[in-house]
C-alpha cells in the first residue's frame, strides 16, 4: 500500500501522477525531452543511464521499466542493458559511454562526487559538452524520480512480463502522461 | 569554472538553464507547479523545504537562493534560517512541518528511508496526502536540482547578501517564465 490514496493496481509513477497532475505533467514532459528529445547520445544510452541510476538507487520500478525500454531500443544488441546492470565493465560498451556512466555514478552519490577528472576522462574518450551535461540531467532527474517513487511507497510490479510490455509501450511512444483512471 | 562552457556570469543553475533552454522549461514548470502552484502549504513553507534538502546536498546556491526566498516569504532572518537548517526540532515552526521536515530528510537518503511511522505521525499532526505528496515530491526534486548545480561544477556568488537581495524580485518573478539572463 502506498503513502497515500494512489489508484489501486496502477504501477510506480503513473499512480502518482493521477493523483497529482499538475506536477505529473512537467515530469513526464522533462522525461520526454530528456530520453527522447533531440540529443547526440542516442536513446537506447540515455535509456541505459537511466536504468543503471535507478539499480544504484536501489529503485526496483524504474530500474526494470528503464531497462526494459533500453533493451527494446538497442534491439539485437539488448544483451548490453543487462551486462552494464549485473556484470559492469564486461559489457561491449564504447569507452566514451563507459565514461559517461562512471559520471552518472558520481552524480547518483552527490553532485560534489564528480571531480574534473571524471569530466576530463569522458572528453577524452570523445564526449562533447552536450553529451555530458545531459547525462549529468538524466541521473540527477533519477535520483528524483527513484526518490518520489519509492518514498511514496507507490505500487511496484513484480513479474518481469509487467516490465516488457512497458518496455515496448516506452520505447514506442514515449513519455505520455496517464489522462485519466483508466489510461 | 564550470565542467562545460556555459554563457558567462550567470551563477548556480542558471549557467545550465541557458545552455540547454529545451530541459530547463520543464525544470521550471515543475519548480512554478511545486513551489508556486495552489496549496495548504504556505510558499515559505516549501522553500523552507527546498533550502533544508539542499543543505543536506551541501548545494551552496540552492541552500542560499531558496533560503533567501524562505527568509523573504516567512518574514524572518537567515539565522532563522539556519537554525532550522542546524536543528530543526529546536525551531520555532509547527509541529506539522517539522514532522514533514523528518520526511523529506529521510528522502534525501533515498525513497525507501521513508516509513510508515513518520507519514503517519505527520498526519496525526494534521498533514494531508497531498501536504505528504508534495513534500516527498520536493525533497525528490531538490535532489536533482542539487546534483545539476554542483554535478556540473557551477559557480554561485559566496556573498550570502546576494542570495537574500535578489529574493523579492524572485519572489515577484515566480519560476515559470524563469530568464536565465535576468
Amino acid at each position: 500500500m502506498a503513502h497515500i490514496p494512489a489508484e489501486e493496481g496502477v504501477p510506480g509513477i503513473r499512480s502518482l501522477v493521477m493523483f497529482r497532475p499538475e506536477t505529473g505533467g512537467p515530469l513526464y514532459t522533462l522525461a520526454q525531452v530528456l530520453l527522447r528529445g533531440p540529443s547526440p547520445i542516442p536513446e537506447e544510452e540515455r535509456e541505459l543511464i537511466a536504468a543503471y541510476v535507478s539499480s544504484l538507487n536501489n529503485c526496483t520500478f524504474c530500474c526494470m521499466s528503464h531497462a526494459a525500454a533500453s533493451r527494446e531500443l538497442y534491439g539485437e544488441k539488448r544483451e548490453i542493458v543487462d551486462c552494464v546492470l549485473y556484470e559492469f565493465g564486461q559489457a561491449e560498451l564504447s569507452n566514451k559511454l563507459k565514461a559517461l556512466l562512471l559520471i552518472a555514478a558520481k552524480v547518483a552519490e552527490s553532485g560534489r562526487s564528480v571531480l574534473p577528472e571524471h569530466i576530463e576522462n569522458a572528453r577524452m574518450r570523445g564526449a562533447t559538452d552536450m553529451e555530458i551535461h545531459d547525462t549529468v540531467l538524466i541521473a540527477a532527474a533519477f535520483c528524483m524520480y527513484n526518490r518520489y517513487v519509492d518514498g511514496l511507497d507507490s505500487f511496484t510490479p513484480t513479474d518481469p512480463e509487467d516490465y516488457e510490455e512497458m518496455g515496448v509501450r516506452l520505447a514506442a511512444n514515449g513519455y505520455v502522461p496517464p489522462q485519466n483512471s483508466n489510461s | 569554472m564550470a565542467y562545460i562552457e556555459l554563457p558567462e556570469g550567470l551563477p548556480g543553475i542558471r549557467g545550465p538553464m541557458a545552455f540547454r533552454p529545451e530541459t530547463a522549461q520543464p525544470l521550471n514548470d515543475l519548480a512554478e507547479a511545486l513551489l508556486r502552484g495552489e496549496n495548504s502549504l504556505t510558499r515559505g513553507e516549501r522553500e523552507l523545504i527546498a533550502t533544508y534538502i539542499s543543505n543536506l546536498n551541501d548545494c551552496f546556491f540552492c541552500q542560499n537562493a531558496h533560503g533567501g526566498l524562505a527568509q523573504h516569504y516567512l518574514a524572518c532572518d537567515m539565522k532563522f534560517i539556519d537554525g532550522v537548517k542546524e536543528n530543526f526540532q529546536l525551531a520555532d515552526i509547527p509541529e506539522k512541518i517539522k514532522a514533514l521536515l523528518s520526511i523529506a530528510g529521510s528522502v534525501q537518503k533515498s525513497g525507501k528511508e521513508v516509513t510508515e511511522e513518520q507519514v503517519s505521525h505527520a498526519r496525526s499532526l494534521g498533514a494531508t496526502d497531498r501536504e505528504i505528496h508534495d513534500t516527498v515530491l520536493i525533497a525528490a526534486s531538490f535532489c536533482m536540482f542539487n546534483r545539476y548545480v554542483d554535478g556540473l561544477g557551477t559557480s554561485a556568488p559566496l556573498d550570502r547578501e546576494f542570495y537574500i537581495k535578489r529574493a523579492p524580485q524572485r519572489a515577484e518573478e515566480g519560476y515559470a517564465g524563469y530568464d536565465p539572463y535576468q
